[in-house]
């Protein structure tokens, strides 16, 4: 249970007589991803199954998945890795409390816990060494306590507090994070403070007539949305992780949005923040849209992972909610067919709101997650378009591809831009294979991430890992990665072949955001999360001599650290490691991600 | 799978391989129908079935070639569009045009020419088998030695008859020259070169967009000569770098995830134009290549030529090659299709990668009993070969002594098993009967005279008639060096400076390494282990005692050490008079025309008035070595504004090489030792 949950819980009841307020990690799971309720699992029947009610597909049966999972990876379902059911408390390490910062944080009324749970909870994000440990029951460094402040002065008074009494500072948002940024670094002796803004939660003012909202940072993305929905407007602004990142880590990162054609990315979104740092507030002075004032001091916030300061308030643009959405999909006879079709669609800049191609393993996989089917006529629709793609197109099912496409804006103008999009397509061998296909792509964008907690149930680990890349490189880098991933689990003894497959997710007019899945089944391995480490690092050696960025929207944090001065030259770390210098010389903001 | 690559320096040799003998089979069965037989290879996974047509022309829309023939027309002048022309008519010239049905009339002539020249034809099938399985995998590179005409459709030949994607193949132009064999060879898979392409940038551009194509398709296997042309001296020769860049560019842009590269060892028991080798050697200008020539020379056909071995090394997986050895990244921020000069790190690494390929070569070949006799025969002095002969007896006992050496040192034997040691001799000496005689207990030199011609022969032309002898004897030699050289050059080492200490022999051995880098293949950056496997060798034939500090020359190894030794004097001497020449002669600059002759007059001076006792230097292959390892040192340099090759001599730095050669002065002094980059 946690610790702020009940004070604040009480709180509530004394000062309103309900709770509406609902705490996150009281619904999560603890070592694994999202909501308790929702999860994979294999029914006494031996059917997939997906639980809870929150998702299109939950409560339904998946027929196909589990032929997958055994064939692809040669799991089995009598060879079981259960997690740890529950958290073992006495295997966190008691806190190491800073008393004098902790007597005056007590004076200031700001919540705060050093319970193990809440502590344990703030420890990780969601890399698979973070995880796998966690389902181990093996817990490192953790925080030595939480803050929850309430809004942006609440922080600026535990930031003074913390550069007072010298006490590292790491601030928390949604716990989404895949670059082992949220990680507490084992060599750091000060007592760690995670600062969890989770109570940062509101939207402050709408301003209708420059179509901005002036948000706190901590509010995680679906609330935001809906908030914004109510008052008939929208960010768009949709990464994969919507449900539980938080708009302060969204700017910390450099996040990506999967509408980012229509809406942009975080830093075209962005139009004025306010962050805390030990030097201070910075903020701009007025909300301009553009300034020609040397360069543009967002830029250091953003992408700075949590190293300088704590972002408190944002004001982001704001659109009225589209009219009209339509999804799509197009089949392509192969990869490289679609990767063209993207290209052109780049290079005559009429990217729907979203694009995505997958290769033909990612395909299958999509596949084998479709539920079970309640009527003859769907299952005898769906057999007849195999039939029809397969057979009178002589597309080779083992090489054809798939696009899902979502068009947004008003009616007339989304089927026009359907129109030239399909036309495009048709130049590429691409064949329109229906809304459904499409729709279902982007919810699995969402489930996703449930399904690795399904196969770490069953000895299969795996992992997401993206760059970004020019276009002419988008097909050599699929290739060689995949391929690397493969060669490399041959030579680490992995037995089972691994699935290794990408989808192109993101274009851009001068290349694009490529996507590798990679999961590969451990049985027979002393020590699998080494070996995934191992060809994870190959893999990432292998996009950055193709090409590849060190990162299109995951961030670097400790993860991918070593190759930051390759990336930016010497002289663009001492750039940043003198704005880190200057800002915070003492390292209260001690996350140790980046530099 | 590509085997995993371990060491590059010693032969990794397995218990004996298999060798199968592939023209048994085909004697038994009629010609045409093996020529007619079902051909259905693997290819490799990821090739479209493209025609040659495509290939032409994903080659002149490319666009690197566009932008090369934008850059030709500015600078020249002209439009883009008649540059493009003159592109088209290079690419014409150049393409293979590889069908199958002319593949079957290859084999079907090859097949009948071969059975009649060969007993035997072994391939390893093992080798084969892990080939098969590379080409489904990444693009292959088939990197067989040349040692002959009679290699060039061999690899197609065996391929064709096991199942295999044919290849195509890099050949000379005066192949393509020749009347309607040119053509049938271009339909079998051959492209073709120009000679001397110099600094022709667009015939560049079309030639490495060419076969940068083939890599990246994997539309067929692409055999090469690394070693750029046959070799005259039958010896390795230093690869040239040119094809090798194209071929890996595309594993260092990233446009192919692998590549593999296959070394194959093509092995003679005798060669077909043993004959004119030596006589082009020493001057005598080679035939030009004709159809008319080509018929001529059917009486070769006549002849026995025992065996022949091909080898098929394990196929090399580039990537593990250049791992840890370059950074791909360098070619992240210009576009792949604009040309880009590779870095010195990438140069290297080509350096390397060509050179450890001859050396899998070398140590994939097999050496016959012949060549064991031919290093033996080329130490006993001239007279003793050209008049009296060798006594039989001594050479059989000596050879045998030699073949366990070899053995010792780990080379590949090809000794006839399931045969008396003297029939096996003398059966090599009747095979060889073109270059020995064995009568009454003796060997002797056979020299080719003219018997028609009535006049004496001049001394002069005396000494040349032994030498195109000896020099047959010494290619065939030359087939076993690369066994030997290593040690071979620290027994010289000991010889020279008379040291036991281990520092002072590596730094000779270093110095010589570094004089005879033309001369003997050496991989890049490998000096000390190069040092260190000599010393081992010395130690295991139990010639040498080893310490930390030291290295003690044992008794029963004198032997061997003076067998080495003078193994490699002849280039010593050579080394010494070419040097000798230049010193004392009066002229600074020099053109290789004036060179040659005055060199070779020089030798036959010498060699008559009995102050020389090798013919070597006569070949102009080693005069042109020197001439090279002196540019390496910098005693020579080649000048620049000169049209007809000509070099400037620093006679104090070419003296002084003389005399750390020579042992006077310790090679310390010497500028600088170039090869410990990689």
């Amino acid at each position: 249970m946690c610790c702020l949950c009940n004070t604040k819980r009480a709180m509530c009841l004394l000062t309103c007589g309900q709770s509406i307020w609902v705490c996150l990690q009281e619904i999560m799971k603890w070592n694994g991803w999202g909501y308790s309720d929702s999860k994979f699992l294999y029914n006494k029947k031996g059917q997939a199954e997906f639980t809870g009610k929150r998702y299109r597909l939950s409560g339904m049966i998946i027929p196909g998945l589990r032929e997958w999972m055994e064939s692809t990876f040669g799991a089995n379902l009598q060879h079981k890795t259960p997690a740890a059911p529950i958290l073992n408390s006495s295997a966190v390490q008691p806190p190491t409390l800073n008393e004098a910062f902790l007597k005056e944080l007590k004076s200031t009324g700001i919540p705060f816990s050093h319970d193990a749970e809440d502590r344990v909870f703030r420890s990780h994000g969601h890399c698979l060494h973070e995880i796998f440990a966690l389902r181990e029951g093996k817990i490192g460094r953790v925080p030595d306590l939480v803050v929850w402040p309430n809004c942006h002065n609440d922080v600026v008074k535990i930031v003074e507090l913390a550069c007072k009494h010298n006490v590292c500072l790491m601030p928390y948002g949604g716990g989404t994070s895949v670059s082992s940024a949220l990680e507490c670094p084992p060599e750091e002796t000060r007592s760690i403070v995670s600062l969890d803004t989770s109570q940062m939660n509101r939207i402050l003012w709408i301003d209708e007539k420059n179509l901005t909202a002036h948000v706190e940072a901590g509010i995680v993305g679906q609330d935001l949305e809906r908030l914004l929905n109510e008052s008939g407007y929208c960010t768009g602004h949709e990464p994969d992780s919507m449900e539980f990142s938080s708009l302060g880590g969204w700017v910390a990162t450099r996040a990506s949005g999967m509408k980012k054609n229509i809406y942009g990315n975080i830093e075209d979104l962005v139009v004025h923040i306010k962050m805390v740092t030990p030097q201070g507030v910075i903020e701009k002075s007025c909300q301009g849209p553009r300034m020609s004032t040397g360069p543009d001091v967002h830029h250091f916030i953003m992408g700075s992972e949590g190293t300088l300061g704590v972002v408190t308030e944002v004001t982001m643009k704001i659109r009225p909610m589209p009219e009209y959405q339509k999804y799509g999909s197009v089949v392509f006879p192969n990869f490289e067919m679609g990767v063209a079709c993207l290209r052109e669609v780049a290079r005559q800049r009429c990217a729907p709101a979203s694009i995505r191609l997958m290769d033909n393993e990612q395909f299958k996989f999509g596949h084998a997650l479709k539920p079970q089917v309640s009527s003859i006529f769907t299952s005898f629709l769906d057999g007849l378009k195999k039939f029809y793609i397969t057979k009178f197109k002589g597309f080779d099912p083992n090489r054809l591809c798939v696009a899902t496409l979502l068009f947004e804006g008003d009616r007339e103008k989304v089927l026009q831009h359907e129109k030239q999009v399909y036309d495009i397509a048709a130049k590429f061998g691409g064949l329109a294979a229906g809304e459904d296909n499409g729709q279902r792509g982007y919810m699995l964008t969402f489930v996703i991430a449930y399904l690795r907690d399904l196969g770490m149930d069953y000895y299969v680990i795996g992992e997401s890992f993206e760059t970004s890349v020019p276009w002419d490189r988008v097909l050599d880098i699929c290739r060689n990665v995949k391929a690397r991933i493969v060669r490399e689990c041959k030579d680490k003894g992995v037995q089972f072949p691994p699935l290794s497959t990408c989808r192109v997710t993101q274009t851009y007019d001068a290349g694009a955001c490529v996507y590798f899945y990679f999961a590969f089944n451990y049985r027979g391995l002393s020590d699998p999360v080494h070996v995934y480490e191992q060809v994870e690092h190959a893999a990432r050696e292998e996009i950055l001599a193709n090409g590849g960025s060190l990162s299109h929207h995951h961030g670097v944090g400790k993860l991918r650290k070593e190759w930051m001065r390759e990336t930016i030259s010497s002289v663009g770390m001492g750039m940043l490691r003198s704005v880190k210098d200057y800002v915070d010389p003492n390292n209260i903001f001690g996350n140790r991600n980046l530099l | 799978m590509t085997s995993t690559y371990k060491d590059s320096g010693t032969a990794s040799l397995k218990d004996e391989e298999e060798f199968t003998d592939i023209l048994e089979e085909r004697r038994c069965t009629t010609d045409l129908g093996y020529a007619l037989r079902t051909f259905n290879p693997q290819p490799y996974k990821g090739a479209p079935s493209s025609s040659t047509s495509d290939l032409k022309k994903a080659v002149l829309e490319s666009q690197y070639l566009r932008y090369i023939a934008k850059e030709i027309a500015l600078e020249t002048g002209s439009s883009v569009e008649k540059v493009r022309q003159e592109a088209r008519g290079i690419l014409e010239e150049m393409s293979h045009n590889l069908q199958l049905g002319f593949i079957r009339l290859m084999a079907y002539t090859v097949n009948k020419v071969f059975k009649r020249l060969f007993r035997s034809i072994y391939v390893n099938m093992e080798g084969l088998n892990m080939l098969q399985q590379a080409i489904q995998e990444s693009p292959v590179i088939l990197m067989p030695n040349h040692r002959s005409y009679v290699d060039f459709l061999i690899v197609s030949f065996i391929l064709f008859t096991y199942d295999i994607p044919i290849p195509v193949i890099a050949a000379g132009i005066p192949l393509a020259s020749m009347k309607v064999v040119g053509e049938i060879l271009r339909r079998s898979g051959a492209f073709f070169i120009r000679r001397a392409i110099g600094s022709d940038k667009l015939y560049w551009a079309v030639l490495s967009e060419y076969v940068r194509t083939i890599v990246r398709t994997g539309c067929a296997p692409l055999e090469f000569y690394v070693e750029g042309f046959r070799s005259r001296t039958l010896k390795s020769v230093v690869p040239k770098l040119g094809m090798m860049d194209m071929v890996l560019e595309p594993y260092f842009k990233g446009e192919v995830f692998d590549i593999t590269l296959v070394p194959i060892s093509i092995s003679y028991d005798r060669v077909v134009e043993e004959s004119l080798l030596a006589l082009e050697l020493l001057g005598v200008p080679k035939p030009k290549e004709s159809t008319t020539g080509l018929f001529k020379a059917s009486r070769v056909l006549q002849e026995d030529y025992g065996c022949m071995h091909v080898n098929f090394g394990r196929p090399l997986s580039v990537r593990q090659l250049c791992e840890g050895k370059i950074n791909r990244s360098e070619y992240n921020l210009i576009p792949r299709d604009l040309p880009q000069r590779p870095s010195t790190e990438i140069q290297d690494c080509v350096n390397w990668v060509a050179h450890l390929i001859v050396r899998t070569q070398e140590e994939g070949s097999l050496i016959s009993p012949w060549s064991l006799m031919a290093c033996l025969l080329l130490q006993a002095p001239i007279t003793t070969l050209t008049e009296e002969g060798l006594q039989w007896h001594g050479l059989t006992e000596k050879t045998l002594w030699l073949r366990k050496l070899v053995l010792d040192f780990r080379g590949r034997l090809n000794w006839p098993a399931h045969t008396t040691d003297s029939d096996v001799m003398s059966s090599t000496v009747a095979l060889h009967h073109s270059i020995v005689h064995h009568k009454a207990g003796r060997v002797c030199l056979v020299q080719d005279g003219d018997p028609a011609s009535q006049d004496p022969l001049s001394p002069e032309e005396g000494v040349m008639r032994t030498a195109a002898a000896v020099l047959m004897l010494v290619s065939y030699r030359n087939q076993a060096l690369h066994v030997f050289v290593r040690p071979g050059i620290l027994a010289t080492a000991i010889h020279i400076t008379k040291s036991t200490q281990k520092d002072e022999l590596f730094s000779f051995f270093c110095f010589l390494r570094d004089v005879f880098a033309n001369e003997f293949i050496f991989i890049p950056g490998r000096a000390s282990q190069d040092f260190d496997e000599a010393c081992s060798l010395l130690q295991k034939c139990g010639a040498v005692h080893m310490s930390e500090q030291e290295v003690t020359v044992l008794e029963t190894g004198l032997e061997v050490l003076s067998f080495l030794q003078k193994l490699l004097q002849p280039f010593l001497d050579s080394y010494q008079l070419i040097f000798r020449y230049l010193c004392e002669n009066g002229a600074h600059v020099f053109t290789e025309k004036q060179f040659l002759p005055a060199v070779q007059n020089l030798a036959t001076k010498l060699i008559l008035s009995g102050d020389l006792h090798t013919f070597e230097v006569l070949s102009s292959d080693t005069q042109k070595n020197v001439l090279s390892a002196l540019r390496r040192l910098e005693a020579v340099t080649k000048l620049r504004a000169s049209q007809q090759n000509e070099y400037k001599v620093n006679k104090a730095a070419v003296r002084r090489t003389g005399d750390i050669l020579s042992g006077k002065i310790p090679p310390e002094s010497l500028h600088a030792i170039p090869d410990a980059r990689l």
